[in-house]
């Protein structure tokens, strides 16, 4: 098994982006891939919770309420693993530019805030290189909220943490849960070298940097691919 | 009763009051003989059983007969299933029941897991990390059955023998026969250095169904007073 913190020996590129929903990362993440793509570079991207294999489990189990936060867990990292040896890791390989929308960071917060040991937790995904980059859209609590619940959606039960008990009314449990998870985040950023980026800017003015940062760390021109289309 | 790890969160191992014996063993070793014999002679003795096994979650096990027809799952795919698979039936039926003072049957528990991973190359500290969310059962029957014997009742039970439990996946030979016994002769090899830290009770398959279930039956009687 690849137990490797060390992705230098990859001649691809790993980045990803990490926030609250409604933080703007897939906005974001999304015109990154344009932009990389049009410049014509390989790039891939891949999002939390799609694996296809795994699916129809996570949605069995989301859907009858099987899921203890023991079993979330462990169906989310079964699925991260699948989209990991299939295609994260092939590809890094083949020397893409692979873009995740949610990494393993998203598992550290939401699993810690629904009880499982931290430890735990870390030596599960310990088969996963961290990211080069990794990009944390830092978007104050209330204007996450204000975004998802401004339209007052159909809250998912898993989505609102109703799972946790927090409170029987959706939005609110929503409120305290999105509120752990910041707190999670917060206290994770500096010990795995998050590059904030302020979701309250114009959506321009975050790409912006977005980029500068991308072309500044990562040396765009390698990536090139090479097939003539 | 106890964790190995971390544990559950949410889980008060000391409002377990039932007992948790596990038997474990390669397909043919009798294993699941002996789970009826000795269920029979507890429920004879007026104990409540509930039986688990491998591949038996609500929440997974669909997925996983239908990954193993094909080859389609990768390495740490493969264990996490099986993890979350176990972790189900840890939840929702061996706690319950030991809450309920139940006696449960484990017919395999993480041992065999933690085995296949390791194998197939897992590291050791990643799976006995990712395991620690089981508890320690009261105790662990290891039936044990010469390579060679197995075969024998495997040939005997199906004229052929099974594509996992001969570890075809592993490419350790392209004959099923050699690949089974090399095979099972890694499986025991792992089993033997879990005896230390895990403390399995192991018994000697190699004799008669009958002489095995007066061996388990003792040390049932030896550890529970049951």
């Amino acid at each position: 098994m690849i137990v490797s913190q060390d992705r230098g020996r990859y001649p691809g590129r790993l980045i990803a982006v990490e926030g609250l929903d409604g933080s703007g990362k897939s906005t974001q993440l999304y015109l990154l891939k344009r932009w990389l793509e049009m410049k014509g570079l390989k790039v891939f991207f891949t999002e939390w919770n799609s694996s296809l294999l795994i699916k129809k489990a996570t949605s069995k189990g989301k859907k009858r309420q099987l899921l203890t936060p023991t079993t979330f867990s462990l169906i989310h990292c079964t699925d991260f693993a699948d989209r990991y040896e299939r295609q994260i890791l092939p590809l890094l390989k083949a020397g893409y530019l692979v873009l995740c929308d949610r990494y393993i960071y998203t598992a550290f917060a939401r699993d810690a805030v629904r009880g499982c040991s931290p430890d735990w937790l870390h030596n599960l995904y310990g088969f996963a290189c961290h990211p080069d980059i990794t990009l944390f859209f830092n978007t104050s609590l209330q204007i996450a909220l204000g975004r998802i619940l401004g339209g007052r959606p159909q809250l998912k039960y898993h989505e609102a943490g109703m799972d946790l008990g927090l409170s029987s009314d959706p939005y609110e449990s929503f409120r305290i849960f999105q509120g752990k998870i910041y707190e999670e985040y917060l206290a994770m950023k500096d010990r795995f070298r998050f590059i904030e980026i302020d979701g309250a800017d114009p959506i321009e003015a975050q790409q912006q940097k977005v980029r500068e940062l991308i072309a500044a760390e990562i040396d765009l021109a390698h990536y090139r691919s090479r097939t003539i289309v | 009763m106890r964790f190995y790890g971390d544990g559950i969160p949410g889980v008060h191992p000391e409002e377990l009051t039932g007992r948790l014996i596990v038997m474990e063993g390669a397909d043919g070793s009798g294993r699941s003989t002996q789970m009826d014999i000795l269920r029979d002679a507890l429920e004879n003795k007026g104990h409540a059983t509930v039986n688990v096994g491998l591949r038996r979650s609500t929440l997974v096990s669909d997925e996983l007969k239908e990954a193993k027809q094909g080859n389609v799952l990768g390495e740490i795919t493969r264990s996490l299933f099986y993890a979350t698979d176990f972790a189900d039936q840890l939840e929702n039926r061996i706690i319950p029941a030991l809450k309920a003072g139940f006696i449960v049957l484990a017919d395999r528990y993480i041992y065999t897991l933690m085995a296949r991973d390791i194998a197939r190359g897992a590291d050791r500290g990643w799976v006995r990390s990712l395991y620690g969310i089981a508890l320690v059962p009261d105790l662990v029957v290891y039936v044990k059955v010469s390579p060679a014997q197995l075969i024998e009742r495997n040939l005997r039970k199906n004229a052929t023998l099974d594509y996992w439990e001969s570890g075809m996946d592993l490419g350790l030979s392209r004959d099923s026969f050699d690949s089974f016994i090399s095979y099972q002769r890694l499986i025991q090899k792992e089993f033997a250095l879990m005896q230390a830290e895990y403390g399995f009770s192991t018994v000697n398959g190699n004799l008669t169904v009958r002489s095995v279930a007066k061996e388990i039956s003792l040390r049932v009687v030896d550890i529970l007073g049951v």
